[in-house]
């Protein structure tokens, strides 16, 4: 979790000349947080490089907009599931920054089975000056203690520090595609290939399954969860996609398991463009709110759809 | 005949994906899985569909009636060993239905499989691949998509009389041969 100010000064240029990337290095995953000024990655190592957007200056406006390395942590590790034989990957699959509401910034990130949320702070003050021990951190001989003195902050080196502030396990069976946190700023989903279940931020021991569609027998599985989203606004409200080329919204006011959509989104397949592969072309691998709320966009195979909420039965706009 | 060779490749490309998953890191991947087991599944509709279509073709060329029976025997035989997949069977002739609705209840249950990796679905594991578990009669065992697919092969390769049919090649030859 110690992360140098001399990372700050590599240049990419220099990782990529000499060749230093390996699989490990392969980005998973990338997110924004809400200001911009933030870019995470998260990669196949379990990495996690947190960017900064550099500060305006006068003398070279055209700098703004480049990004420079503000914060490196393992966040996961590779595990292994003794129970099942499984090893579990240590891949970022997701990374979802929460909204920030004091100097640290927190985001959540995750693998295939545990969520972490990861407390990013700076320190650029110290203290010194103790009196029992000098400034290395050895302990001073009593004998040479002459007299007391008050430790003082003195500035240092700006140092980006990652702590895990807390780690939710143990709620999955299937493989975590994606996290969502809710506008209430107090809970989050997690999503698996065939559940949803809700946390609170604060609570790592239990959570809520919101959502369950695997079936009684799993040789009649023909649809899979692919993505869940929480509504900007609306605390109660969610949308989730599948592997069928659907999104349901759902309420979580209307019954404790959300099995029942409150709205169905999907465009009926185009009989003439029958192939081989029809069935899986329409399986959506991401969806997102409009910051209004108002519209949903998805991404199957081929198209990227612009859904509107108050419109079930087709999308408004489909870009291919 | 592109439809059929196409989708012989995809089943077959489908299936290597499909076994080499379950060696793969971080286990099973269920979606994963299932996307390949669908590209599956509508190959071999689709070369059904396009096998049928030839068949009727060609009885309708010759109209003897001594080719009807033959259809119909060919037909059976398609529709006994792909029913005992122990899944829906999808293909659009009644006759198949019934068949294979028949023959789902007459068909011994599948044996437990106590395999500690995760399977999802109905695996589809084809009989050439190493198997410690006691083989069933290949008549009635459960998993059979691929034998299937080689039989047809033979069948449509063979003249149209019936004569026995021809022993099944050893199935790795078969499939290399696509």
């Amino acid at each position: 979790m110690e992360e140098e100010s001399d990372t700050r000064k590599i240049n990419n240029s220099f990782l990529r000349e000499h060749n230093y990337a390996t699989e490990a290095d392969i980005i998973s995953t990338v997110e924004f947080n809400s200001s911009g000024e933030l870019l995470a990655t998260g990669d196949k190592g379990g990495r996690v490089v947190v960017f900064q957007r550099e500060q305006e200056s006068k003398s070279q406006p055209q700098r703004r907009g480049e990004y420079n390395v503000y914060s490196t942590f393992q966040s996961h590790e590779p595990e292994f599931d003794y129970l099942k034989s499984l090893e579990i990957e240590e891949k970022i699959n997701k990374i979802k920054w929460l909204p920030q509401q004091n100097a640290a910034y927190f985001l959540l990130s995750t693998n295939d089975k545990t969520v972490k949320l990861w407390k990013i702070s700076e320190r650029d003050k110290r203290p010194e000056g103790y009196n029992l021990k000098d400034d290395d951190g050895r302990i001073r001989d009593p004998s040479t203690i002459t007299s007391l003195r008050v430790p003082v902050l003195q500035p240092m080196d700006l140092m980006v520090e990652a702590t895990a502030r807390r780690v939710f396990s143990n709620a999955h069976m299937y493989h975590i595609n994606s996290i969502s946190v809710n506008s209430d700023y107090q809970t989050y989903i997690s999503t698996d290939d065939l559940r949803v279940n809700l946390w609170n931020l604060e609570i790592t021991d239990r959570s809520f399954n919101i959502v369950d569609i695997k079936p009684a027998n799993m040789e009649e599985l023909t649809e899979v969860i692919t993505s869940a989203e929480f509504h900007p606004q609306q605390c109660h409200t969610f949308a989730y996609s599948s592997s069928k080329g659907s999104i349901r919204l759902c309420d979580m006011r209307e019954a404790a398991l959300c099995d029942k959509h409150c709205k169905y989104f999907e465009e009926p397949e185009d009989p003439s463009t029958r192939s081989f592969f029809s069935e899986i072309i329409s399986s959506i691998s991401d969806v997102k709110f409009s910051h209004n709320g108002r519209y949903l966009m998805t991404r199957d195979y081929l198209t990227v759809k612009v859904w509107d909420l108050q419109m079930e039965n087709k999308p408004l706009e489909t870009y291919q | 005949m592109e439809v059929t060779t196409e989708a012989k490749r995809i089943m077959v490309v489908a299936l290597g994906k499909l076994y080499s998953s379950r060696t793969q890191r971080g286990g099973l991947r269920l979606h994963r899985s299932l996307l390949l087991t669908m590209v599956m599944k509508s190959a071999r509709d689709m070369y059904h569909a396009a096998q049928e279509t030839v068949e009727w073709e060609a009885a309708e060329e010759q109209q003897s009636p001594a080719e009807e029976p033959t259809y119909a025997q060919m037909e059976l035989q398609e529709g006994k060993p792909l029913s005992s997949t122990g899944e829906e069977v999808e293909s659009s002739p009644a006759k198949l239905r019934r068949d294979a609705y028949n023959k789902e209840n007459m068909s011994p249950p599948r044996p437990a499989q106590h395999s500690r990796k995760r399977r999802g679905k109905a695996a589809v594991e084809p009989d050439f691949l190493p198997c410690k578990k006691a083989k069933l009669e290949q008549k009635n065992s459960p998993h059979q998509l691929i034998l299937s697919t080689v039989l047809l092969c033979e069948y449509m390769n063979c003249s149209s009389e019936v004569g026995a049919p021809p022993a099944p090649m050893p199935v790795q030859r078969t499939i290399a041969a696509c």
